[in-house]
């Protein structure tokens, strides 16, 4: 441990350390994407990139992550919306052009898309 | 940069998923992680306390925030490979709601956590209390730089003001103004004490919050000694809670290596460091001169307060004291605000407060709730509501400083001046729940026991006037009691109240006026019917066996440890008075609910 001379260390100290934890701050909202290989294999790296722009471009803050096959290989791209407070929804056969209409009408305007909805239910992880 | 894992277990270890043997939990958990190979994806934490006591040993898993209940560690290997791997939950681990019988498997789903507002204890079970770096990733030491950096002593001070905070060790005097008085007293070398005694029985925010938050009260501390013009402060940790005194000591060390403590903090040109003391088990060195007293090694007894510690306290030298929990709440109003601080609470309490719900409920643990919630809602909505669904009689709150609420009350909203007409006071936050098979009367004799060991025996009416009331409440309890006593009861009572030299004499009348108070009728059963309606008074109450319901199993007669019992095979068996001892295990062990307490 280094001791801390100004309050500038300090903050760069604690930008450091932001990645350790941020998987438990709670901002309420985690976004997790099929990164199994059939996940991969439909272009889930893409819609990442995609989701990863369109959440810093309109300054939604979210925890993104990654899970591996869930067993609806069929419609990967799937993209799980967790809020705490709401049902989890989770959207298939997501493409990287589908990602801005996604976060405006679900995260923005808090509407679920109906048609794109392949299952609800609880996990996170 | 750190390498990133994509998942983190957080384990509790704080003492009372400890005593559930937790510990064992983290062993097999960080085995089997090594064992499959993702000791590269999957953090382990060690936590404090999340809250939830009765389900422990406890576990959260994020992202997501998966909470696991009385989790052993046989069940280890299944969570990782169903949650960890597979992402799905495993149901039987799970928070079982009370009503439905629905498993809840996200934290803050749980009607238990919904209905809170965990402010105070918002790193409790989040973060690992024996790290500095994850309490400053968190934010941590921000309200500090914020407080040497961008804001005068006055601003700050002001700030505490306007944010309404009262002290959270129950007494509720406005901080803000105990700050300010420090700050204007005369002399040079002034102090910052946080008083981390906890005395009360049943209460153990304070231990929760030293335990897994350590850093949190030093920085309020540290922010206060900006404030009021101190250097030096001291913890005062009642010597019963050894992780506290441990997470805090290495909190201390690590805080000093980073230069967060010491001289020429942050090249601020403030200096401030803190020492721990530990208390050695008197419940009256929770009351403040007595804890100074302590502190500086004289024997803990209170004195008559003709001039505050904020003047002369320790050594003679201006010292604001103030609760563990309401150091802790600085950082946050320095960081958010005052007007976030105050934006719940009611008119006369702002903010939050943490209770601890201890006794007759589903959901025994550590709340935090906004100021004005009504004890309905902390009783059935985040407690769960009684055990075997039996009636709600009373609810002990404030410690045996405090009084008993009856039912009518239910929808009172706590806040510390509706709970001090009401005849009870906020305390340091325990709550005591009790069903009809509570009797007020030994629950008053049961407080007033407590403080006779406890009074100092400095002042004639604490040391006398609790002992005489005692004896009453004896003679009540053992069926020798007359009218009169009652009479006796408030008048002693009332005098107690008035003229002790302290807190805990004058307090520790409440719980006999107030149970005289609501619960009336009870006594005078016990007088006038010899009766005790709750079944609980040894010498007023009778076990015997209802013959029509007794199939003669003899399960009870040979569990009797007085052998009282007798009877035949197949025939109704009867006790023997004279030599029952009123242990009641009769009545636990018989499977055809035929032995009756009268």
């Amino acid at each position: 441990m280094k001791k801390l001379r100004s309050l500038d260390e300090l903050n760069r100290l604690r930008a450091d350390l932001h990645d350790q934890v941020s998987l438990r701050l709670d901002v309420g909202t985690t976004i997790t994407v099929g990164m199994g290989t059939c996940g991969i294999t439909a272009g889930s790296r893409q819609v990442m990139q995609a989701l990863q722009e369109e959440l810093r471009a309109h300054g939604v803050e979210a925890e993104v992550t990654a899970a591996g096959c869930t067993g609806l290989c069929e419609r990967e791209p799937l993209v799980e919306i967790h809020q705490a407070g709401k049902p989890t929804v989770t959207y298939g056969d997501i493409t990287p052009a589908k990602v801005p209409q996604m976060v405006e009408e679900h995260l923005l305007e808090d509407r679920i898309i109906e048609d794109w909805v392949v299952r609800r239910g609880e996990t996170g992880v | 940069m750190a390498e990133m894992k994509r998942a983190h277990v957080m384990i509790c270890r704080s003492t009372a998923c400890d005593a559930s043997n937790s510990g064992d939990v983290l062993r097999a958990m960080q085995e089997e992680i090594k064992r499959r190979g993702l000791d590269g994806a999957i953090e382990v934490v060690e936590t404090g306390c999340r809250g939830l006591c009765a389900k422990g040993p406890v576990m959260d898993i994020y992202p997501g925030g998966i909470f696991y209940c009385h989790v052993q560690a046989e069940d280890v290997p299944e969570i990782v490979e169903e949650t960890l791997v597979k992402g799905e939950v495993v149901e039987r681990l799970t928070y079982e709601d009370v009503a439905t019988g629905d498993a809840i498997p996200i934290y803050e789903d749980i009607p238990f956590y919904s209905k809170q507002e965990r402010r105070l204890l918002r790193h409790c079970g989040k973060i690992d209390p024996q790290s500095i770096e994850e309490y400053i990733a968190f934010g941590g030491y921000s309200a500090l730089s914020h407080a040497l950096f961008g804001m005068t002593p006055d601003e700050i001070i002001e700030e505490v003001k306007a944010s309404g905070l009262r002290g959270r060790g129950g007494g509720g005097f406005p901080t803000g103004r105990k700050w300010e008085a420090t700050r204007d007293a005369h002399g040079e070398i002034k102090y910052v004490v946080a008083n981390g005694d906890e005395g009360d029985p049943g209460a153990f925010m304070d231990r929760s919050l030293m335990e897994a938050d350590p850093h949190s009260v030093l920085e309020g501390m540290a922010i206060g000694a900006r404030a009021v013009g101190a250097k030096e402060g001291f913890i005062y940790v009642r010597d019963e809670y050894p992780l506290a005194v441990r997470n805090l000591t290495i909190a201390i060390q690590q805080a000093r290596d980073y230069g967060l403590l010491g001289e020429n903090i942050l090249n601020s040109r403030f200096d401030f460091d803190v020492e721990i003391v530990r208390g050695a088990g008197a419940f009256v060195c929770g009351e403040s001169s007595a804890l100074m007293q302590s502190l500086e090694g004289r024997v803990g007894e209170p004195r008559p307060k003709h001039f505050h510690a904020t003047e002369r306290g320790l050594w003679d030298r201006p010292t604001c004291l103030n609760n563990v929990k309401t150091w802790a709440n600085i950082p946050l109003i320095v960081a958010a605000g005052a007007d976030w601080f105050a934006s719940v609470g009611t008119d006369g309490s702002k903010g939050t407060n943490t209770f601890c719900l201890v006794g007759k409920t589903r959901n025994p643990g550590l709340i935090e709730v906004p100021m004005g919630i009504t004890l309905r809602e902390i009783i059935y909505d985040i407690g769960g509501g009684i055990p075997d669904d039996r009636a709600f009689k009373a609810v002990q709150t404030g410690g045996p400083s405090g009084g008993c609420i009856p039912r009518d009350l239910l929808d009172l909203e706590v806040d510390f001046d509706r709970l001090t007409e009401a005849g009870s006071m906020m305390g340091s936050g325990a709550m005591v729940i009790m069903d009809d098979r509570t009797c007020m009367v030994d629950v008053a004799r049961y407080f007033l026991e407590f403080l006779k060991e406890e009074s100092c025996g400095k002042c004639t009416p604490c040391r006398e006037g609790i002992k005489s009331m005692l004896a009453i409440l004896h003679r009540i309890t053992e069926g020798h009691g007359e009218m009169a006593d009652l009479d006796r009861l408030e008048a002693l009572g009332r005098t107690v109240q008035k003229t002790s030299l302290c807190g805990l004499g004058k307090t520790a009348p409440n719980p006999v006026l107030s149970t005289l108070r609501y619960f009336h009728d009870e006594y005078e059963a016990h007088i006038k019917d010899k009766a005790c309606p709750a079944g609980v008074c040894r010498a007023l109450i009778e076990y015997t066996i209802n013959p029509a319901a007794c199939t003669g199993c003899g399960l009870c007669m040979r569990q009797c440890p007085q052998e009282a019992i007798s009877g035949e095979r197949k025939e109704p068996h009867v006790i023997d008075q004279e030599l029952c001892i009123k242990c009641g295990v009769c009545h636990d062990v018989c499977r055809f609910d035929a032995v009756r307490v009268r």
